[in-house]
């Protein structure tokens, strides 16, 4: 009734088997899908300084093997592994600065 | 020194004070679209009603010589007034003096008001405009906001506390508002966040604009702390305005009723519904297609949009809506819109305020986000805020009412004082698709042409169970009217709960999952 309303495109949302015309939130499209913890990427999980990696390409690790010092939030944090397995790749030097969930050291 | 001399001197007093920061902090207050604090309580207020108090208040800083520096009024503006012929207890921090910060004096003078409004039990509105705390001052600033914030817990529920954020409110700040029962924000003048944008990059790496971070329409339409949202000050000073005119003094009063009127008759409420449930209508336009004048007071317009809230008046009497928005999300329930309907729920409750609830929806949005988020937690205090309710609670259910939504959108089981329904309604454990799936999964799967016998067992389990006949059945629909009645029905409902009295069992409080 009100015009408005009727120039907006509707999206399909689907619940309980319906599919249902509606407009959907800014918030709903922006939600973050849901990714399953990968324990062979080694991550950040905050942003800050790399001050020291002790992991070397091919090394064997053991769960639990200090890999880098990650400072963040003027902390320096231990970064360990949570599996049992091999460096693979490297990806960052000494004094860099990281973002959030940037892939730090990949294992194999 | 006779007592010319003295009216004189005290003439020449007050006008320092009123000068407040002085002409260039006023020009950069107004270059930034702000009015200064005095002029919005005025123009806020009925004309020449506003009576100020501790205008001589004299800040308490002793050190970094501060006890050589003059604020006047100490950055805050209090006093009492009338608001639509309403009295209220109004403060207005002045952002000109010392940037609005809170010292001990500032807050005493807020404190002070605040002790008025709960003793007399009239409505308190705070107009926010605030750098912060007042550093000079140290941990006697930080025991001002520990202050204000005991009083606005002991407050709700007592009193209406009406905040509105017309500059920065930041850092421990904003928490006053937070507490209190409704926050008007304004375009590019409100500013509210904990931690601000300068932080957040050091700390995080992060940036991000103040606007973007915690500006006026984030607020409104993301985190839902804003019940309002006005693109002025003006504007927003007109919606405290009509919020007033809808709410009583106290818990223990009605709100003023207004003399009745009937819908606009471009409403028509027979023509709002599409039959076929999959397609969206605009809730609203049945809300206004009953209400007195077709006049329908929005609160969170903007956030989580699924589920609509606000005042409406019935036979002139206000009655607090809520409504599932078939037009936004399809009109689910989740983690947001559950939290919005709860809140309000409980809001009227506590003052007086007749529930009347519109029911459309297919049931809880699905997906990681909400279960992660806590939809179960945040779920719960929907039904919390309903069975809690003592007010008159009426229900329409206009048509889907499934599963565990039927049963939390105010259904006879939360103790709903009618149940109403149109012969569109759909009252059943599940939609006609999924369940016919679930209960003739294996005729279907063993058919010939399973997508054939399926079709025809959702036909058969529309055709048995998608009506409002079986709930009715049972008693938990008390009558089943024509879209055409709701009006009557509703009103007629709300008469005869007027003198409903409800005794909770005896307890301090509940423990609602907050």
């Amino acid at each position: 009734m009100e015009e408005n309303i009727n120039i907006k495109k509707y999206s399909d949302l689907e619940i309980g088997n319906v599919r249902y015309k509606t407009i959907l939130t800014k918030k709903y499209l922006n939600r973050k899908s849901y990714k399953d913890v990968n324990s062979k990427e080694i991550t950040a999980f905050l942003p800050g300084t790399i001050v020291k990696v002790f992991a070397k390409k091919g090394k064997k690790i053991k769960k639990g093997e200090k890999l880098l010092i990650l400072e963040a939030m003027k902390m320096k944090n231990n970064i360990v592994s949570s599996i049992d397995g091999v460096i693979d790749e490297i990806r960052i030097k000494q004094g860099e600065t990281v973002s959030k969930d940037q892939v730090l050291i990949k294992l194999k | 020194m006779p007592l010319k001399g003295k009216t004189t001197d005290l003439k020449k007093r007050m006008r320092d004070a009123l000068k407040g920061g002085g002409s260039k902090a006023i020009e950069k207050q107004k270059a930034i679209g702000k009015m200064t604090a005095r002029e919005r309580i005025i123009s806020l207020l009925d004309p020449k009603t506003f009576n100020e108090y501790d205008l001589f208040a004299v800040h308490a800083g002793k050190d970094f010589d501060m006890d050589k520096k003059y604020l006047p009024g100490d950055g805050v503006i209090t006093g009492t007034g009338k608001l639509s012929g309403y009295p209220v207890c109004i403060y207005a921090q002045d952002f000109t003096v010392a940037g609005g910060s809170l010292g001990w004096m500032h807050a005493k003078k807020i404190l002070k008001i605040m002790d008025h409004a709960m003793k007399l039990k009239i409505p308190l509105i705070g107009i926010n405009d605030s750098g912060g705390a007042r550093i000079q001052e140290g941990v006697n600033s930080l025991a001002g906001y520990g202050e204000i914030f005991y009083r606005n817990t002991q407050a709700s529920g007592v009193i209406p506390q009406i905040s509105v954020i017309l500059g920065p409110c930041a850092g421990g700040a904003v928490y006053s508002p937070a507490l209190t029962d409704f926050v008007f924000v304004v375009d590019k003048i409100t500013k509210m966040f904990i931690t601000g944008p300068e932080v957040i990059k050091t700390v995080l790496g992060e940036e991000i604009s103040m606007e973007e971070l915690g500006g006026a329409k984030v607020h409104a339409e993301i985190t839902g702390n804003a019940h309002f949202y006005a693109t002025s000050e003006a504007e927003c000073f007109e919606q405290v305005k009509k919020l007033i005119s809808y709410i009583p003094w106290n818990n223990l009063k009605k709100a003023n009723p207004l003399p009745k009127k009937s819908p606009k008759r471009f409403y028509k409420i027979d023509t709002i519904i599409p039959i076929d449930q999959k397609q969206p209508y605009d809730v609203r336009n049945i809300i206004k297609a009953v209400s007195d004048d077709s006049d329908f007071f929005e609160v969170q317009e903007l956030f989580a949009a699924n589920i609509v809230i606000g005042f409406a008046r019935f036979d002139g009497q206000t009655i607090g809506i809520v409504a599932n928005q078939p037009l936004v999300m399809a009109g689910v329930l989740d983690v947001d819109s559950s939290d919005k309907a709860a809140r309000f729920i409980r809001y009227c409750d506590a003052f007086n305020i007749p529930l009347v609830t519109f029911v459309d929806l297919p049931g809880y949005l699905p997906g990681v986000d909400q279960e992660h988020a806590g939809v179960i937690r945040h779920g719960a205090k929907l039904l919390y805020a309903y069975s809690e309710a003592t007010v008159p609670k009426i229900t329409v259910i206009l048509r889907k009412a499934y599963g565990g939504g039927y049963i939390a959108m105010c259904s006879h089981h939360l103790k709903a004082d009618f149940v109403f329904a149109w012969p569109t309604a759909e009252i059943a454990v599940m939609g006609p698709e999924g369940a016919a799936n679930i209960i003739f999964r294996s005729e279907i799967k063993n058919a010939k042409d399973p997508d054939e016998v399926r079709k025809k067992k959702i036909e058969e389990y529309k055709e048995k169970f998608a009506n409002p006949y079986v709930a009715a059945a049972y008693g938990y629909v008390d009558a089943v009217i024509t879209p055409n009645e709701t009006r009557r029905m509703v009103i007629h409902a709300l008469e005869i709960s007027s003198n409903k009295q409800e005794q909770p069992p005896f307890k301090k409080h509940g423990i609602p999952p907050f």
